[in-house]
């Protein structure tokens, strides 16, 4: 891979510490609504305001929400595994220490493959090593009136509505290497966990929240240096842009002859930089101990097996088999499989015998096109996977025009139904009958004199004119390649 | 009388609920300036639920256990609606929006909340001298404590002011009360009685249990208040049995083991060492056989305890901040001086100990030599329990090293206010239940009393063998 401008010699360091909201309906401790954009305070009870004399319980789905993002993530997940407390005083933790695990975690030291694809260069693939995944309860959130952080304002509001919401901690190893890689990575997380229905992965709404941690060194083998965490990025592309403009900061220092002293620093989204968070941070002694509320977690190896069968095929697999086995293209694969419902459309279609590139093509343009403008999914159209098939066959088989299935789409999307049903009932079916065209077009060229004479005298762009007209002539039903034959060969042809 | 006899009477009609409870108010009104047990009286509750269990018990209504029983509770436990202060300034306005599991059991059987009661502040003390709205006196000698921290629900049952209490025990907090007040204290084994209400102090120790004049009140509370509970995830399930049915059961050939560790003279008033041994002599009258047992660890205890306890405390005690309830320093405006003023300010010394103590021993470069090097002695003394299990049924030791000690006797001296507990503790590490017997009394009067201990799940076993002591011996006939 080229090195950056002005970067030659040096190498990022980069490791993501993801954290991601386990959609269970109730919080990980209590069963106290998970719902988002709520009124303040309203998905709270004593449990989740830590009153005096609550305990905590363990909510059994989290646990296998955790464990199966573990299994995709393919870390070995502990048989024996415990919550700990993580102290620290903060108006956002009800109970001012946080129910976390520290050194027993759920599942340590796995892997996942990284597809890095960026415009103008060669997609690659990579393999990010992953530390460890355990899970832990979220704060509630702060917001403060008259700044944006808690020094300067006049008085802060707390909102508990997400304390308590369960959490799986992702930290990466410190695999990555560039911001693409980086954002690439974080998408990827996201991919698995929405494949999974462990996480709908929204980091607009805070369900899935990256820090990145980031160093510089000179070549690969110099020892790591100074590592810098780095908060505040709402978008894949921030993470992009934050490592870009981190690791220039970084290198520009370095080699200014400045020390790079560890601290955590803010990306600011409008300013595009990373800024230098002004409060001191006390260091952090978390006093963590075994939570005593909270037995040992226990997973035996039949109920782990029982979810890994459950495990759907994961997005890289997908990418893998769409590629070799499909034989569609590495952007093709890569868009199909982004979403695994569109994926799970595509395979369902191929299934009733129709042919991948072109249902590829159509689900990637014009029915994409449609849920984008209309603003749904694809699990929300009324054409069945096999109704889409359907069509496709029509179109490689020549019944009807692309023109055609590209009119009749939005109904069928909209209405479902059987398309070579309606093609027939309609009489849409593709006219190549030669003379017949050549009929036509022979009217059109008396209709049009003064065209057919204008062409003939240079306006070859006229062509395009009786092919229009050929088009609507026949309602669209015309064979493009024969249509297109006989306006030249007539246009052309001096009979007339 | 206590609850068996009672419900014989309210059964027979000869007293009404609601003259029941009228009575024991107007106990309280009469001495209770004097022994101050009670924080709060709850008498219009009262009187409201005797009138219903009347009413019911009128109209042919099978009536449930503890139908028209007045009881009284540890200020630590929530009751739903009704203030719940932990004797602690920081909670002096705290009302529970919400029910204890074992309360709401007692309500469900009939009971009637008479009020509830004084306690060490956050249940941390031996003498409730720390209650932050003032002490509670002993029945028995007002100028002496009732020990701690369960000393309002002691004081209540000996004074006549209710027939039965419930405490909290985490380091001999109701057996050691018992123990001062001549009264029967029960800790059941950890898990045995579930702990969601229970206002945490430590959480691996902490357990609710009883105070009666009998035995066989215990059994009939413990029936009561155990079994498994969905909200607590410490709280064993394991089924209920019938205590009360099986006290009677025999004891001969019991094989009870005398701690030795805890008949050491060093320490232990000579007249508490006499009082058991006659005690455990009595048992072998009954048929039951003396063993001395070793439990070498056993003496190791207390610093064990004051370590574990005091950590778990200072995170569970960390969410009165002052933000969301409780008290809340006036005048301060930026958020660590809300917080540390607010604490500074809400909490007494010996909380404020005992959290600064925990913060300590948890913190990094400290959490291995203190909290991690304790937990391995509490496995140590377990494994001390469990092998004088194996060679005996019961244990027998004094239950505290001396009768009820001079109020301010110890409130300067923290250490030996915490050796009161010394021979509490290790039940509490191990999460066996043990109770307190009284066995005597001393020279001046005072009562003295003598611990069980049982193996795990075991509190038929250690009701059976106090029963028979009870019946046997009569030690309580006098009346205050």
């Amino acid at each position: 891979m080229a090195a950056v401008k002005g970067q030659e010699g040096w190498e990022a360091v980069i490791g993501l510490e993801t954290h991601v909201q386990l959609g269970t309906a109730s919080k990980i401790f209590t069963q106290a609504s998970t719902n988002f954009g709520d009124d303040p305070n309203t998905n709270i009870n004593s449990i989740v305001c830590g009153l005096p004399g609550t305990l905590p319980v363990l909510n059994r789905k989290v646990l296998e929400y955790a464990v199966k993002a573990a299994l995709a993530l393919n870390l070995k997940v502990a048989e024996h595994s415990k919550f700990d407390r993580k102290q620290y005083f903060y108006p956002d933790l009800p109970k001012n220490y946080q129910i976390s695990q520290y050194d027993e975690p759920i599942a340590e030291d796995g892997w996942i493959e990284v597809e890095v694809s960026e415009k103008g260069k060669e997609t690659y693939i990579k393999k990010i090593g992953i530390e460890r995944l355990h899970m832990e309860e979220d704060a509630g959130k702060l917001v403060h009136v008259g700044s944006d952080s808690l020094s300067g304002s006049r008085y802060s509001l707390v909102d508990y509505n997400r304390a308590g919401i369960a959490l799986a901690e992702i930290v990466s190893k410190p695999d990555l290497r560039t911001g693409r890689e980086a954002a690439e990575y974080a998408a990827e997380i996201r991919r698995i966990v929405r494949y999974l229905g462990v996480s709908d992965g929204n980091m607009q709404e805070g369900s899935l929240r990256c820090d990145v941690n980031i160093s510089v060194r000179q070549g690969h083998h110099a020892p790591f240096g100074v590592k810098i965490e780095i908060k505040n990025m709402n978008s894949f592309s921030a993470i992009q842009k934050a490592c870009e403009y981190e690791i220039a900061r970084q290198i520009k220092a370095l080699t200014d002859g400045e020390k790079i002293v560890q601290e955590t620093r803010l990306w600011d989204e409008s300013k595009q930089i990373t800024t230098s968070m002004r409060s001191k941070e006390v260091a952090s002694d978390y006093r963590y101990f075994p939570d005593p509320d909270l037995g040992p977690i226990e997973i035996e190896q039949a109920r782990r097996l029982n979810w890994i069968c459950e495990l759907p095929e994961l997005p890289a697999s997908k990418r893998h088999r769409y590629l070799e086995e499909i034989g569609l293209s590495i952007y093709d694969a890569r868009v199909l499989t982004d979403e695994l419902p569109m994926a799970e459309y595509f395979e369902s279609a191929i299934a009733s015998g129709a042919d991948p590139k072109i249902l590829a093509n159509w689900l990637m343009g014009d029915i994409s096109a449609y849920l984008n403008s209309n603003k749904i999914t694809i699990q929300d159209i009324k054409l069945y996977p096999s109704q889409l098939a359907e069509l496709v066959k029509l179109i490689s088989s020549g019944s009807i025009s692309g023109k055609i299935a590209k009119d009749i789409l939005p109904e069928l999307i909209e209405k479902g139904g059987s398309p070579a049903t309606m093609v027939a009932e309609r009489g849409l079916e593709m006219i190549s009958d030669i003379d017949e065209l050549r009929s036509i077009m022979n009217n059109l060229m008396v209709s049009y004199l003064e065209e057919v004479q204008a062409f003939r005298n240079g306006k070859i762009k006229l062509q395009g004119f009786f092919v229009g007209q050929l088009m609507k002539q026949t309602g669209g039903k015309a064979d493009p390649k024969i249509t297109n034959k006989v306006v030249v060969e007539m246009l052309n042809s001096l009979d007339q | 009388m206590g609850i068996i006899e009672l419900r014989e009477q309210l059964q027979q009609g000869h007293v009404s609920a609601l003259e029941l409870t009228n009575q024991y108010l107007e106990r309280i009104q009469e001495v209770d300036p004097k022994v101050h047990a009670f924080l709060e009286i709850t008498a219009e509750r009262a009187r409201f639920d005797a009138r219903r269990i009347d009413e019911l018990r009128s109209k042919g209504v099978l009536l449930p256990p503890l139908a028209g029983i007045p009881i009284a509770i540890k200020d630590n436990i929530c009751t739903k609606g009704i203030r719940t202060t932990c004797s602690s300034r920081m909670l002096e306005a705290f009302i529970p929006p919400y029910e204890s599991t074992v309360t709401e059991k007692l309500w469900k059987a009939g009971a009637i909340l008479l009020g509830k009661t004084n306690l060490d502040e956050f249940a941390m003390g031996s003498s409730t001298e720390t209650s932050a709205f003032g002490a509670t006196a002993n029945p028995w000698d007002l100028t002496r404590v009732p020990g701690g921290s369960s000393g309002g629900s002691a004081a209540a049952v000996a004074s006549g002011e209710c027939v039965a209490s419930l405490g909290s025990d985490t380091g001999g907090s109701i057996r050691q009360p018992a123990a001062f007040c001549g009264l029967v204290g029960l800790k059941p084994t950890y898990g045995r009685v579930s702990r969601w209400g229970l206002v945490a102090f430590a959480s691996s120790l902490d357990q609710i249990g009883s105070f009666t004049h009998t035995v066989a009140d215990a059994a009939e509370l413990l029936h009561v208040i155990a079994g498994e509970d969905y909200k607590d995830a410490t709280c064993l399930k394991v089924s209920v049995p019938n205590y009360q049915s099986i006290l009677q059961k025999s004891i001969s050939g019991l094989r009870i083991g005398l701690i030795k560790e805890c008949f050491d003279p060093n320490g232990l008033d000579p007249q508490v060492a006499s009082a058991v041994n006659k005690a455990a002599s009595h048992l072998e009258s009954l048929g039951c056989e003396l063993v001395e047992i070793s439990c070498p660890q056993f003496n190791y205890g207390i610093a064990t305890y004051y370590i574990i306890a005091p950590s778990e405390a200072s995170a569970n005690l960390a969410r009165y901040d002052g933000m969301k309830y409780g008290y809340r320093a006036e005048g301060v405006e930026n958020l660590a001086t809300i917080t540390s003023q607010s604490r500074a300010q809400g909490f007494g010394s010996e909380v404020q100990r005992r959290i600064l103590i925990g913060t300590y021993a948890l913190s990094a470069g400290y959490v291995d030599a203190y909290y991690k090097k304790a937990q391995q002695v509490r496995t140590l003394i377990r494994r001390d329990f469990d092998a004088a299990f194996a060679k005996v049924d019961v244990l027998l030791t004094p239950t505290v090293p001396s009768t009820a000690f001079l109020a301010g006797a110890h409130t300067d001296d923290p250490l030996q206010m915490y050796l009161s507990d010394l021979l509490t503790i290790p039940a509490n590490l191990a999460g066996l239940p043990a109770m307190n017997i009284p066995c005597g009394f001393d020279d001046t009067g005072l009562p003295i009393g003598m611990q069980l201990i049982g193996n795990v799940l075991e509190e038929s076993r250690i009701l059976q063998v106090a029963h028979h002591y009870e019946v046997t011996t009569n030690i309580m006939s006098s009346n205050l």
